[in-house]
């Protein structure tokens, strides 16, 4: 039987979910084994080489990229599954959503104590290579269709790991309480 | 102000229970509650600044901003929607040259939005300085704006002269009109004040009045229907010296206005009422809380406590009756909805936030300052005074089985003759459409937003508490009106401006079937957002009272006697779209940078 392949991707997230799946610690070795990587941070790869089975996703979406390669994820994996509080639920970044665009590019780049006196020209980057903020910071699910959703800032290692061997050999998931216990 | 904030406080003799009158008398006077007034009041009554603040945020007509010499609310009903409300406020903006949710530049003038006031038989509707305003048009709002830029008074602003019945009265002076289309054994104009008091008091025992009571099978006329001669019995089982009766008027539920109707009309037959239920329960103090937007009515049901004291209807020794003492106050709201639920009206009356209580213990145990208090609606007094004249057994007679006597009905939206209706429980709801002058319909509500949604195939459904029961409003709808959008998206949004907030269910599930019902309005809906609805709907009942029990009423109902409606606005093929779209997205970042127009 073919390996299944797994690729993953941080959108906007701050790479804790990605260190959580890596605190499985030997066992990354066993996943090796267990799978391949497609499109991920773990190997640089930047676009996907083929259909892959599983798609990891650590963050919402902040900027109009993100929402391409979101839409790429579900393109090209069958089953999605959303990593962590900012995937499900926009995390830390959506801190920023009650607050219009407007102020937060002013306060980054005009008005905020490390620019203020240095961006003399007051230059706000508007290249179009750049990519572009969206009005809000969405959850993931509220973008694509997200079959899976693993909750926690970061999830625990064992609930990464246990989901995934569960998705690997289509069984029921270990969930232990103390998986998914945060206080 | 500082001067006057102080005299307000000694009017209430710095009672912190007497927050709300307080900071009503404020509001009205300084046209808003400042910092420093709440600094005032928190000093004068010796409570904590945070308790004053809480109280003012959270009723809709106090504000910590001038709201305008002139503040205009106009009211967001469904009614008076479908009456052409947009067209008058798009004509208050234009003419004031401000937005709805501000005050013009000199402070003259205010605009603001606000839930159904209890005239959706006269809709557009405003309240300007705690007028009414009915039967709005664009031409008319036109005319309102130029007489007060050009400095006219509040009696100067009416053309239009004062409206059928007490209406006219010297304490009232109000433009609304009563529309009584239909009177029957409870509202008839046959009845001589004060005589259940004199006569037939004496010669009862309180243990009897309850039974009679009980005899006749009423219950309670504000929604829910509780055995009203149980609910007395209870508060008088509960051992205390103090006990009170609250008469709820604060008749909130969007398309009802009877109560509005029976104050102006048959104002003593409910404050005899109260009595009675005083002497059945043994309570010696009153309170009548009387919705905000009913605060024209304050002055002229305030004389009439006072005549009834002068003729000992109310004070000491009552009607003879040897330490039956009762007297009753009013106690004005400050517009919120859910002060109507019966522990948040006792709580706002104790001038904190209108916030139901978790229950047990029942009012009739411990209800206002703690006390055993009974609630009942206005209509459920006046009801107890025809069973005590006329007896239980008489009351009967009218009806069906289990649901005895009369049910003053508030009828308005697409129909002839919108008005209020005194009818026989039992009616069937084609009756009350062909009564009201109404054919053609698509839909009727029946018990207002937290009730339901029927269409013709049910409309031989009869009205008692164990079909269609109703607090009294229907609102008939042709088949010109787009029930999803023009009802029951406003509806929703109804339910989630006026949530206390407490619950979380109740704070964020409606917002949530809100976006999805948009959603579908959009275009962008799926089958499977339907079926979410119907199913996230069910945690409201997790609701800790009745508003948010019953506030996704409005989408399940629709979806259960409208799916076709639904049906008509879903995209098929599409098994995933949460309504996403990036263009819209991305067009404020956009324009913040400059980098638009360049992506069209
Ligand atoms: C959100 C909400 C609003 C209510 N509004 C009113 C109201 O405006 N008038 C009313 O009489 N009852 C209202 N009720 C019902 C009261 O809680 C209470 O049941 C009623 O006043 C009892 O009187 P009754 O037994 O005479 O009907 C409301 C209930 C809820 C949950
Ligand atoms: S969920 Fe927590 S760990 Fe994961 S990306 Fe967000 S902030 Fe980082
Ligand atoms: S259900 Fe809604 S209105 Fe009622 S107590 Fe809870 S939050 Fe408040």
């Amino acid at each position: 039987m073919q390996k299944p392949v797994i690729a993953t991707t941080s959108l906007a997230g701050c790479f804790g979910c990605h260190m959580s799946l890596l605190d499985i610690d030997e066992r990354i070795l066993e996943l090796a084994e267990l799978v391949e990587f497609d499109k991920s941070p773990f190997n640089d790869i930047k676009n996907f080489t083929r259909q892959c089975d599983i798609g990891l996703i650590e963050g919402g979406c902040c900027l109009d990229e993100n929402v391409h390669v979101l839409e790429a994820f579900r393109k090209n994996c069958r089953i999605l599954v959303a990593v962590g509080e900012c995937a499900i639920m926009g995390g830390l970044p959506a801190m920023r959503n009650g607050i219009p665009i407007k102020e937060c590019l002013d306060e980054a780049y005009l008005n905020g104590p490390t620019v203020r006196n240095t961006n003399e020209m007051k230059i706000m980057p508007n290249d179009d290579e750049l990519p572009i903020l969206l009005d809000r910071v969405y959850p993931c699910h509220e973008v694509v269709k997200i079959d899976f959703f693993l909750p926690g800032c970061p999830p625990n290692a064992e609930l990464i790991w246990n989901a995934l061997n569960a998705l690997i050999n289509n069984s029921e998931m270990d969930l232990p309480y103390e998986v998914f216990k945060y206080d | 102000m500082e001067q006057s904030v102080s005299s307000i406080l000694d009017t209430y003799q710095r009672d912190p229970t007497q927050l709300m009158d307080i900071l009503i008398d404020i509001q009205s006077e300084a046209g808003y509650i400042s910092d420093q007034a709440i600094e005032q009041a928190a000093l004068g009554l010796n409570i904590s600044k945070a308790d004053v603040e809480q109280t003012r945020s959270f009723y809709h007509f106090f504000s910590k901003k001038p709201r305008g010499k002139y503040s205009i609310y106009l009211n967001t009903s469904v009614v008076a929607c479908m009456m052409g409300r947009d067209t008058v406020a798009r004509t208050f903006e234009h003419e004031t040259g401000i937005p709805f949710n501000s005050v013009t530049r000199d402070g003259l003038i205010g605009l603001f939005e606000t839930s159904c006031i209890g005239m959706s038989d006269q809709e557009p509707a405003a309240i300007i300085n705690d007028r009414i305003f009915p039967n709005l048009t664009p031409f008319r709002a036109k005319e309102l704006i130029r007489d007060i830029k050009a400095g006219k008074t509040m009696d100067e602003l009416i053309v239009e002269g004062f409206g059928d019945g007490q209406n006219s009265n010297k304490d009232i002076r109000a433009i609304i009109n009563n529309n009584i289309r239909k009177i029957g054994p409870v509202l008839s104009p046959d009845y001589k004040p004060g005589k259940v008091i004199r006569e037939i008091l004496p010669k009862m025992t309180p243990g009897q009045v309850i039974d009679e009571v009980k005899n006749s099978n009423l219950r309670g006329r504000g929604g829910a229907g509780f055995p009203t001669g149980m609910k007395w019995e209870l508060c008088r089982q509960t051992e205390s010296s103090e006990k009170y009766i609250f008469c709820n008027a604060d008749e909130g539920e969007p398309g009802t206005f009877k109560d509005r109707v029976i104050l102006t009309e048959r104002p003593k037959l409910l404050l005899e009422g109260m009595v009675i239920a005083a002497y059945a329960t043994g309570a010696s103090h009153g309170i009548l809380y009387m919705r905000h937007e009913y605060k024209y009515l304050k002055k002229y049901l305030e004389n009439l406590i006072q005549g009834a004291h002068k003729r000992k209807f109310l004070g000491k020794d009552i009607a003879g009756i040897k330490g039956f003492d009762f007297d009753i106050r009013i106690q004005l709201g400050a517009g919120s909805y859910v002060c109507g639920e019966e522990s948040a009206l006792i709580e706002s009356a104790e001038g904190k936030r209108g916030e139901p209580r978790d229950r047990p213990p029942f009012p009739v145990e411990k209800g206002y300052l703690n006390q055993p208090t009974v609630v009942n609606n206005v209509e459920t007094f006046c009801a107890a005074v025809k069973v005590l004249l006329n007896g239980g057994n008489w009351y009967r007679s009218f009806g069906t089985k289990d649901s005895t006597g009369t049910k003053v009905l508030s009828i308005s939206g697409d129909c002839r003759n919108p008005g209020i209706y005194e009818v026989e429980w039992g009616f069937s709801v084609n009756d009350m459409c062909e009564m009201a002058g109404a054919d053609d319909l698509q839909a009727v509500q029946v018990g207002g937003p937290s009730g339901s949604l029927i269409g013709p195939g049910d409309f031989d459904r009869i009205l008692c508490y164990a079909d269609l029961s109703t607090g009294g409003s229907l609102i008939l709808f042709n088949h010109t009106r787009d029930l999803l959008q023009d009802v029951v998206l406003n509806f929703t949004s109804f339910f989630i401006d006026e949530s206390c907030g407490s619950c979380s269910t109740c704070r964020i599930m409606p917002v949530l079937l809100r976006n999805k019902l948009n959603k579908i309005l959009n275009a962008r809906g799926m089958n499977s957002d339907i079926v979410d609805m119907v199913n996230w709907a069910k945690v409201l009942k997790a609701s800790r009272c009745g508003l948010g029990q019953t506030a996704a009423n409005p989408i399940v109902s629709s979806i259960l006697n409208f799916k076709h409606l639904y049906d008509q606005r879903i995209r098929g093929g599409t098994h995933y779209d949460m309504g996403f779209d990036l263009n819209r997205a991305i067009q404020e970042a956009g324009t913040a940078t400059g980098r638009f127009p360049l992506m069209e």
